[in-house]
């Protein structure tokens, strides 16, 4: 197994329980490990919550916080995925200053290719929206901090997996 | 988030239903599921439950200690004897924070354990109102599951789901925090058993191949060890595990907490693995070509260095928690499930077979350790008395009948080396955690779940100290244990490691102790000093033909060590005889 660290998405089912989250993230705070981003939101299955989490650490450490993640009595099933095995999103917003919008025509530009979406405009700020992969944000944000950012703020990934999970049929098994 | 979502249990309601408050339904939940004793500590946010408990005073015994620690430490014991779930009960704030290390020492111990804590009223929640502490955030890590209750109705499938988690699978604590509004309020009452919880396995599926590779491993082995743990115990697989070494002719070694699973005196048991355990075991680790490991966990106690543990080997894994496999010790084949069925179905798959020239080397080796330290321990020529010489009276008079609650330190570990024990359930210790003032308590929780057992509790003149305050519920009590002090007028463990690893640096582990005689006299409990190897004897006999509770000191010598030891991060080959 490769001791290299690499980056993992952690889907986590779960019931839609309260405290789960500190449990959840205490498993990886006692091995001293940083979470880059952490999601939870309902998943297709009516009282079943997903949690997704992405982390840089080694396949054998992923295995084991799998191991950790899944004996939580609250814990339906985990996955952990590589970068290749999913399709994900991130999402952000800019707050950015209105006057921009007209003084610096790049700044248009920039808003057309990368794809995003303004939100809203007023006399004092305007809003962009994008959602994509972690890079073309990082990017945005490169381009756009030229101009004067005035507030910044950005999602965890949210993620599907591009092989079935058959968390259906497994709770279909569960059910007592 | 509605409320009624917080749990999930999938039972389905009764017909009868009758009006009752939240704190008498805490009572009926119990009764429901056979609790007969509770330990506990009352305060302001738990007073309904009190209050109810005087009434049903007739049904349900609770048993005051003298500090929260030591009720889940007796809650601790009694589970750990009669295989029943302990429980013990706390008010909010410092009660419940005083129960946290029998919570963490059960939940690496995986003891099933129910605790329940009162809470300030709901609409004092987050407020750092008088006695609130988050307890559910605190007792998170160190427990297999909690919640916390802010409706009456909430509390009978808290309590049925509670009292499933905790006993079911790997056992562990669980702890349910009650608000005050909650045990006030009433509501319509009913209660089912917990079946199943839907996220929850508690013994995964046994693969049949899985099986069929460990059995064809262990029939081809040359050099097979079995080192088998707890789970042996709470599996309740004695038989079955005693069938599978007999057949096959494995020497089988344990780890603290397996200790008593087979009698002391089996042929194939060649004792103890880790960091003070026997020496042939430990060094044999190394040599044999399948290593069986059957429920236990590769504590690091248990393997030493890592890098150099049993690299030769072929490692085969019965377990019943998949996060165990691989965890510490990459296995070649993991058998998962519960260890009954498992080594029972695993028996008709095993040839025979005998090993005997692997079983000399056993006692070649066990020849070596004996010269070297059995011999002193148990049979000293010189000046002053060894642990070893009191823990062989005990086994001669106790006739290995006994079961032996230790503490933590030198004396713990001389117990456990040097404890026959004839019947399973028989070795109570905070392995895990390694929890000074566990055995005081502990041997109380003990012997009232097993009065017809003799209960004989060791410890050092350290960890006496740390929970002494529960010779009250002794005497309170009248609780018949048998408490024996090896007091060396020093924390000895730590000590030793002063002695041999900080140049005899002795920072801060001197004691100057009280006259413990004349404390255990305060308490109405009959009481003896010996210092001379001349008076052991009669003394322990004078102990053990007591019908109540006593009280022995022993003057053992002040600068004796623990051997063989595996310094830390060595291998257990390196194992110190000297
Ligand atoms: C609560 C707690 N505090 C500290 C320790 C560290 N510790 C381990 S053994 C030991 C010394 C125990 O001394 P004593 O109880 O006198 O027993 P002895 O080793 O002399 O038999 C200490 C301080 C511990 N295990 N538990």
């Amino acid at each position: 197994m490769s001791t290299e660290n690499k980056q993992y998405t952690v889907s986590i089912y779960t019931e839609n329980n309260i405290g789960l989250l500190n449990r959840i993230s205490a498993i990886f705070q006692r091995r001293h490990m940083n979470i880059e981003s952490l999601n939870t939101s309902p998943s297709e299955i009516d009282g079943v919550s997903r949690f997704t989490i992405v982390v840089n650490i080694t396949e054998s450490q992923m295995k084991k916080i799998q191991g950790q993640i899944e004996k939580q009595v609250e814990v339906i099933k985990a996955f952990y995925h590589t970068e290749e095995e999913i399709i994900y999103q991130e999402s952000c917003i800019f707050k950015m200053r209105s006057n921009l919008l007209f003084d610096e025509r790049q700044i248009q530009n920039i808003i057309k290719e990368s794809n995003a979406r303004i939100v809203t405009v007023n006399r004092d700020f305007f809003v962009i929206e994008k959602s994509g992969r972690k890079e073309e944000i990082d990017l945005l944000h490169r381009e756009l901090t030229v101009f004067g950012i005035m507030q910044f703020t950005r999602s965890g990934r949210i993620a599907v997996t591009k092989d079935e999970m058959k968390i259906s049929t497994m709770l279909k098994a569960l059910q007592h | 988030m509605k409320e009624t979502q917080t749990i999930q249990n999938k039972t389905k309601a009764t017909e009868t239903t009758e009006r009752i408050s939240g704190s008498e339904a805490v009572i009926k939940c119990l009764l429901a599921e056979s609790v007969e004793i509770l330990y506990g500590y009352p305060g302001g946010a738990i007073m309904p439950v009190y209050d109810e408990l005087y009434k049903y005073q007739d049904k349900i015994h609770h048993v005051l200690s003298r500090h929260e620690q030591g009720a889940a430490h007796a809650a601790q014991g009694y589970a750990r004897i009669s295989g029943k779930v302990g429980v013990a009960m706390a008010t909010s704030g410092p009660g419940a924070t005083n129960l946290i290390t029998g919570i963490a020492d059960a939940q690496i111990d995986s003891t099933p354990l129910v605790c329940i804590t009162g809470q300030v009223g709901s609409h004092l929640l987050g407020s750092d109102a008088f006695q609130e502490t988050d307890i559910v955030g605190i007792s998170t890590p160190v427990t297999k599951w909690n919640i916390q209750v802010t409706k009456a109705a909430q509390i009978p499938e808290a309590f049925a789901k509670a009292f499933y988690i905790a006993k079911s699978g790997r056992p562990g604590p669980v702890l349910i925090d009650i608000t005050k509004d909650a045990q006030f309020e009433e509501f319509d009452f009913k209660y089912e058993k917990c079946k199943g919880v839907r996220s929850y396995k508690p013994v995964p599926d046994t693969d049949e191949n899985s099986l069929k590779a460990a059995a064809e491993l262990i029939n081809n082995a040359k050099k097979p060890l079995i080192v088998w743990g707890q789970g042996i115990i709470l599996g309740k697989a004695e038989e079955e595990f005693k069938a599978v070494i007999e057949k096959a002719g494995i020497p089988s070694a344990w780890t603290i907490l397996g200790a008593s699973a087979i009698p002391t005196s089996h042929p194939l048991n060649v004792g103890m693995v880790g960091m003070h355990g026997n020496y042939a075991p430990n060094v044999l680790t190394n040599e044999c070509d399948v290593l069986i490991a059957i429920g236990m966990r590769f504590d690091d106690r248990v393997t030493g260095n890592l890098e150099t543990y049993a690299k030769q080997a072929k490692i085969v894994h019965f377990e019943i928690d998949p996060a165990e496999v691989d965890k510490n010790v990459q296995t070649d084949v993991a058998v998962l499930g519960d260890a009954k069925a498992s080594l029972k179905s695993l028996l008709p798959l095993l040839n025979e077979n005998s090993h005997s020239a692997w079983h000399q080397k056993f006692k070649d080796l066990y020849t070596i350790e004996y010269d070297k330290v059995i011999k002193n321990d148990l049979h000293p020529t010189k000046e002053g008395l060894t642990m070893g010489e009191v823990l062989k009276e005990i086994n001669l008079q106790t006739k290995g009948e006994a079961a032996i609650v230790s503490d933590v330190g030198q004396h713990q570990m001389i117990a456990c080396r040097y404890a026959e024990f004839n019947k399973t359930k028989s070795n109570i210790t905070s392995g895990g955690l390694g929890t000074m003032g566990f055995a005081l308590p502990a041997a109380i929780g003990a012997k009232m779940a097993a009065p017809d057992r003799e209960v004989v509790m060791i410890a050092g003149d350290g960890g006496y100290q740390m929970n002494i305050q529960e010779l009250g519920t002794i005497f309170q009590q009248k609780v018949p244990v048998k408490i024996v002090v090896l007091n060396n007028e020093f924390l000895g463990m730590v000590r030793q490691w002063q002695q041999l690893f900080f140049d005899k640096r002795y920072a801060s582990t001197e004691m100057v102790n009280p006259d413990f005689v004349a404390i255990a006299k305060g308490y109405s409990i009959e009481a003896q000093k010996v210092t001379e190897r001349k008076d052991l004897k009669a003394a322990v006999k004078e102990m053990i033909d007591c019908e109540g509770p006593y009280f022995l000191e022993v003057r053992v010598e002040k600068e004796g060590n623990v051997f063989p030891m595996i310094p830390t991060g060595a291998s257990v080959s390196d194992i110190r005889l000297e």
